[in-house]
């Protein structure tokens, strides 16, 4: 197990490399500077405003300014909001991001589970049919098609909760937006579990367990349930980054003052070090949970660690 | 034979055909029309659908029409979804054969990088392109494409490893074939099938990409437009004008569906293992 956890361990770390190394040159590479303006400034002034960010130096040493800093966990100041620096501006967004996301991922996945269970429950009769439908449906449409829809419908149509805002976080204004970024993830998962769990329900241990008489609830709670949920456990990790791509476009809908409009706001100021910072901070939460989903996956499933 | 269990799955069939009438009045359609996608009706802005003022769709917020729109917007849809698909196949098929067939050593160190670029949160590489570069729409297709050639390099690697040692294959290389003709002429034909149903599933994750970039305001340039463009437009006033919403909307919705439904019948049809 240990091994295991440290041959994860050692792919994790090329790949926040890569992605540190790819933000940074792909952001140098790119024409105009985060201090052009329609005025210029006085030479001087640029002068002392490229020294104070290490702008001036040659782009080798900027790049290995930038790896060390990173080391030690420091994104940088923010180039558009002086005084602040992108921990700071992580650290006001992440909380909003995280409650939303949360949130949207425990409800996909009670609600996966349940339909996809229920499905295969009753497969290839009209629940199994009518659920899988809507899930199709589910995938198919994007979060910023279903967000509106349900903005006009329960927000405008019937006036039951807020069309946006996120004041204090009450329970109101959470609603629409955690529904409207879980949906999809909610079918996908719903459409995983009803494939595994066909598949284990046509297994022999489950013939075995019914053969001995125990009641279908045990069957399927205690025999079916938990290997059926290998694949959506393997599932998190693309999960989490879809469900965080999903929420740039909610907190644009809904106007919620979290991490992906920080960073929608800094890619169009370009605002290069809450860009970079964003993107790394996502990568860097990305990769750990797939490293968490992986050694859960050998934890629960010793054939894994075996290979 | 596949193409008789296809035309048993009646869901694949009805969106094959509805996917057919969509792409064709996209290509066909903006020609009959009375008004162009960019022509301003300074007499009818904003109004609501109607046959009387010529707008089947209506019209958007300054007057043009978006029966012309919502087809402009699906020719730069689907030839998105088309293109940026293709970048990845060629992609993804080369990387795959190539890992798969070479095996060893190499095979590992190129499904190691896969796995280290699987794991990058890539929506937010293709913004970042977006904004440093300039919303081109070349550079969609190639910042799209390269997003999703991974899976299809897994899948390519995982059936070239399977189809290597089949006696067609020792066959041809004691006859004296190189592995260039392997690939080409024995391998790379073989994988069709599962690249055939893999293209249908991936043309619509890179029309709702490209939707999604639009929506942002970082896909297509005005006054051009696509369907993730126009939702964004519409989303903006659907209080006042829904229909500026539902329309674009639902040919998105629809489009996505039918590629969804078609791509699990031809997994069906071409896959009967897995029935």
């Amino acid at each position: 197990m240990l091994r295991f956890a440290l041959q994860r361990l050692i792919y994790a770390i090329p790949t926040v490399l890569v992605l540190a190394t790819l933000t940074f040159f792909l952001m140098h590479a790119a024409p105009g500077g985060p201090f052009d303006r329609e005025r210029a400034l006085a030479p001087q002034v640029r002068q002392q405003v490229e020294a104070a960010y290490d702008l001036d130096k040659p782009v080798w040493r900027q790049y290995l300014i930038y790896l060390g800093r990173l080391c030690h966990g420091d994104l940088g100041p923010s180039f558009q909001y002086p005084g602040f620096t992108v921990n700071e501006l992580i650290a006001s967004g992440f909380p909003v991001s995280l409650k939303l996301g949360g949130l949207a991922m425990l409800l996909a996945l009670a609600g996966g589970v349940t339909v996809g269970a229920y499905a295969a429950l009753r497969q290839k009769r009209f629940g199994d049919y009518a659920s899988m439908s809507l899930a199709m449906t589910g995938i198919a449409l994007p979060n910023f098609v279903i967000a509106p829809l349900l903005v006009l419908f329960f927000a405008l149509g019937l006036g039951w909760l807020p069309a946006g805002g996120w004041e204090a976080g009450q329970w109101q204004d959470m609603v629409l937006p955690v529904v409207a970024l879980a949906l999809p993830q909610l079918a996908y998962l719903a459409r995983l579990t009803r494939g595994s769990m066909v598949e284990v329900l046509r297994s022999d241990f489950i013939r075995t367990a019914r053969a001995k008489g125990l009641p279908e609830r045990t069957v399927i709670a205690r025999h079916a349930l938990r290997p059926a949920l290998m694949p959506v456990v393997s599932y998190l990790g693309p999960a989490t980054a879809a469900l965080i791509t999903g929420s740039v476009v909610i907190e644009q809908i809904f106007s919620i003052p979290g991490l992906g409009r920080h960073f929608i706001q800094g890619a169009l100021n370009r605002d290069y070090t809450v860009v970079m910072g964003v993107v790394i901070f996502y990568g860097v939460l990305i990769v750990a949970l797939n490293f968490i989903v992986d050694l859960s996956y050998g934890a629960l499933d010793p054939r894994v660690r075996q290979r | 034979m596949a193409w008789r269990r296809l035309s048993e799955h009646r869901a694949a069939l009805v969106s094959l055909v509805l996917l057919v009438l969509i792409a064709l009045s996209c290509m066909i359609g903006p020609w009959l029309l009375e008004w162009s996608y960019d022509e301003l009706d300074f007499e009818h802005v904003n109004t609501a659908p109607a046959p009387e003022t010529g707008h089947w769709f209506g019209t958007d917020s300054v007057g043009r029409d978006l029966l012309a729109r919502t087809l402009h917007g699906g020719r730069i849809s689907l030839l998105v979804g088309i293109v940026a698909t293709l970048v990845s196949l060629s992609v993804g098929v080369v990387y795959g054969a190539v890992a798969g067939y070479a095996g060893g050593r190499v095979d590992n160190l190129m499904m190691r990088a896969v796995d280290i670029l699987y794991a990058l949160p890539f929506m937010f590489l293709v913004i970042l392109l977006m904004v440093l570069f300039g919303r081109h729409l070349v550079l969609i297709f190639i910042a799209i494409g390269a997003i999703n050639w991974l899976d299809m390099a897994r899948i390519v690697r995982g059936q070239t490893l399977s189809l290597k040692h089949k006696e067609f294959v020792d066959a041809a290389r004691v006859g004296g074939v190189g592995p260039y003709g392997i690939l080409r002429r024995h391998i790379v034909p073989n994988l069709m099938g599962v690249v055939v149903v893999y293209v249908t599933l991936t043309i619509p994750q890179v029309i709702l990409v490209e939707s999604f970039l639009s929506f942002l305001g970082l896909g297509v340039q005005e006054p051009s437009t696509s369907w993730g463009a126009l939702v964004n437009d519409g989303a903006a006033d659907m209080e006042t004008a829904p229909w500026a919403l539902a329309f674009p909307a639902s040919f998105l919705a629809v489009t996505l569906l039918c590629f969804n439904f078609l791509g699990d019948g031809l997994r069906d049809a071409l896959d009967p293992k897995d029935r």
